[in-house]
């Protein structure tokens, strides 16, 4: 096993995504995550690989479609607002089944926002984002060694099923520094992709395409997503449970905020109270019948986010009515305190069949 | 003899040949194509010289053009 | 007797959805025939980008990729970047590399990308039925200017091959116009200087092709070509205004 190194969150993912074997990186400079294209920058020359900093993050978005679409393990990163500049690519990209990773540093918004963490692009990330019928397999780390698992496995992840992956992270992710082991580099990426457009050498040519003008065509492709989408459903399901086994209250939190709500049940278990986290690590697929079969057995839920209420649908059409759901959440950047979530805790508590506490 | 072969189910009677044809012996038929426009045609093929400025204009690669000897000037 | 003139090998047998007397079709011809002249079918990926060209991908014998509306120089970018040795092509119109797709354009020259870029100018919008380009003449009238492009509110056309000439990455910057034979021949010869500074890793070439809309302009084919001699070139000049390989004087001949 590699000695561990301690190391900034935006570089180790970086550093991950290289020895998952991407070669290709385009992007665009954004708060807090511009240490990753200056990583990039450095060490995928080193690599064979091509950094390039696009004019924009729709040029950069862009440019993943047609390098992804010749055959290159490729991805970009950016920050909320860039994020939402990429959509439209981002719907191309699902549109014409294609492989990309794709990392958001969340950040406060909306619109300019602030620099700090947040997790208020939930929504954008599952629901869409872009226009359409599609999913991104989106994948919340909670720390930089998880952040690197996950980024290491992405790039196969997004080949398996032809689809994009994106990791959603945060500022303080990305800006924090813990020691990680890192995985050794893994085996060339694979090349036979029966779809790539690279020169119709010997074969007929090939057409990487969005565009279907006929509703049935356009329909039955919809249909052939929605059942990729329902595979990686039953197969891409990741969470954590943290002591739950006799919790009768659970908090459910993602990403930082799930390490907050982890020393909260640190905490208040001397107490006596049992509590436990419910933990997703796949945004999409949501752990729906995990966390139902836990609600089953709990008196209530606290969803704990860096929003004003994102996730929190996802837990309550999971849950559908079984127990109440709570919710607490702060936005602009602020990261729920050990202290605060407690209290809501206690309060939620205290009105045990009380219904949504804001 | 020079002569032209024109596809004429691809012909979408835009005339841009009729115009250029320095011998003016390119005209529109009376007869309708499969597409339902009414296709450019020769019939005096004597006078063709095989200029290829017909077979050039055209958008839809109607016109195939057959000469004897090597081409006078070709790009 | 022998074949001199027939469908280049480049071009597919479908026939075009083109409006009768489209200068698309006559544009498409030129890039598939220089393709077959240069051997690059094999290697070549074209991009076909929003407008009445998106279907291009029909009607060519090359792999393709469709492109989101003004982006095909950065989906060019991402191919020629994983893929070298491969000859890459995008086919924009006037809205997509004029209007929505500046940024990319301007940077895919600025950066030398080793692309070639065939940029279709009618001065109008194709696809969606006849709304103002950037490319348009001040006085057209088009479905979103009905009385004519006012400047004063509508601003003037844009000569954009000229402001790409001044990227120093860009090897090979030329506007040619296909409103007679004679024009589409020099256009051709254009494409071919193009396509060889691509094949000789020079840098970005991109060459303009003044076209026709007989649609939109409510012209037959025929006057539509005569409209593009008779208004588009003094407002879009012919010539060369760029290329690495010669010393080249503003509008010398291509």
């Amino acid at each position: 096993m590699a000695e561990p190194v301690l190391i900034k969150g935006n570089e180790a993912i970086a550093e991950a995504a290289i020895r998952g074997g991407c070669r290709f990186f385009f992007g665009y400079p954004i708060t807090p995550q511009n240490e990753i294209p200056e990583y990039m920058s450095r060490r995928l020359p080193e690599v064979g690989g091509v950094f390039l900093q696009a004019e924009s993050e729709i040029a950069a978005i862009n440019m993943v479609y047609g390098a992804s679409g010749a055959g290159g393990r490729v991805m970009t990163s950016s920050s909320s607002p860039g994020i939402s500049l990429k959509q439209e690519g981002i719907s191309y990209i699902a549109a014409a089944e294609l492989p990309c990773v794709i990392v958001n540093m969340v950040r406060g918004g909306p619109g300019l926002g602030g620099i700090q963490p947040a997790q208020s692009d939930y929504f954008q990330a599952t629901r869409g984002g872009g226009h359409g019928d599609y999913r991104l397999i989106v994948l919340g780390p909670a720390g930089v060694q998880e952040a690197v698992n996950l980024m290491m496995g992405a790039f196969d992840l997004a080949e398996k099923y032809r689809n994009p992956v994106l990791i959603l992270g945060d500022g303080a992710l990305g800006q924090m520094m813990e020691p990680v082991v890192f995985p050794d580099y893994r085996g060339p990426a694979p090349t036979n992709k029966d779809w790539v457009t690279n020169g119709a050498k010997g074969r007929e040519p090939r057409v990487i395409n969005t565009l279907m003008l006929d509703p049935d065509d356009l329909y039955r492709h919809n249909l052939k997503l929605q059942a990729k989408y329902a595979r990686i459903s039953e197969n891409e399901v990741k969470y954590e449970e943290y002591m739950t086994d006799d919790a009768e209250w659970v908090l459910v939190a993602y990403g930082t905020t799930a390490r907050v709500c982890k020393s909260v049940v640190d905490q208040i278990r001397p107490e006596g109270r049992k509590v436990g986290v419910f933990r997703p690590i796949s945004l999409w697929p949501f752990p729906k019948e995990p966390l139902a079969k836990l609600a089953g057995r709990v008196k209530s839920l606290l969803t704990v986010e860096m929003s004003m209420g994102q996730m929190v649908e996802d837990v309550r059409l999971s849950v559908n009515g079984k127990v109440p759901v709570h919710f607490y959440g702060k936005a602009g950047g602020l990261i729920p305190t050990r202290a605060e979530i407690r209290n809501k805790l206690l309060e939620v508590m205290g009105t045990s069949k009380g219904g949504d506490g804001r | 003899m020079p002569k032209v072969v024109f596809s004429e189910d691809r012909c979408k009677g835009c005339e841009l040949c009729v115009t250029v044809c320095p011998r003016k012996i390119i005209f529109i038929a009376d007869r309708m194509n499969a597409r339902g426009f009414r296709p450019a045609t020769v019939t005096a093929m004597d006078k063709c010289n095989g200029c290829t400025l017909c077979a050039r204009i055209c958008p839809d690669t109607v016109i195939d053009v057959y000469r004897d000897a090597p081409a006078a000037k070709e790009d | 007797m022998s074949l001199v003139f027939t469908r280049p090998k480049s071009l597919s047998e479908r026939v075009t959805t083109y409006c009768p007397g489209c200068t698309h079709g006559i544009a498409h011809r030129l890039v598939a025939e220089v393709l077959d002249e240069l051997d690059l079918r094999e290697k070549t990926i074209g991009i076909a980008p929003v407008g009445c060209a998106v279907f291009a991908y029909d009607f060519f014998n090359t792999d393709f990729q469709q492109a989101a509306h003004g982006r095909a120089p950065a989906v060019a970018t991402g191919i020629k970047r994983v893929l070298p040795e491969s000859f890459v092509f995008t086919y924009q119109g006037d809205g997509d590399l004029a209007a929505i797709g500046t940024a990319e354009i301007i940077h895919a020259a600025t950066r030398g990308e080793n692309i070639s870029v065939i940029f279709i100018n009618n001065a109008i919008y194709g696809m969606t039925s006849g709304q103002m380009a950037p490319t348009t003449l001040v006085g057209q009238k088009t479905t979103t200017t009905p009385g004519g492009r006012d400047p004063k509110k509508a601003g003037y056309p844009l000569c954009i091959t000229e402001m790409l000439a001044l990227a120093p990455g860009a090897a090979y910057v030329a506007r040619c116009s296909l409103h007679n034979v004679a024009n589409i021949q020099k256009s051709k010869a254009a494409i071919t200087k193009a396509f060889k500074m691509q094949v000789e890793n020079r840098g970005f070439s991109v060459v303009e092709l003044l076209s026709s809309c007989p649609t939109n302009w409510g012209m037959t084919p025929a006057q539509a070509l005569k409209w593009i001699e008779t208004d588009m070139i003094p407002v879009y000049p012919l010539g060369v205004f760029k290329d690495v390989t010669q010393e080249v004087a503003p509008g010398g001949d291509a």
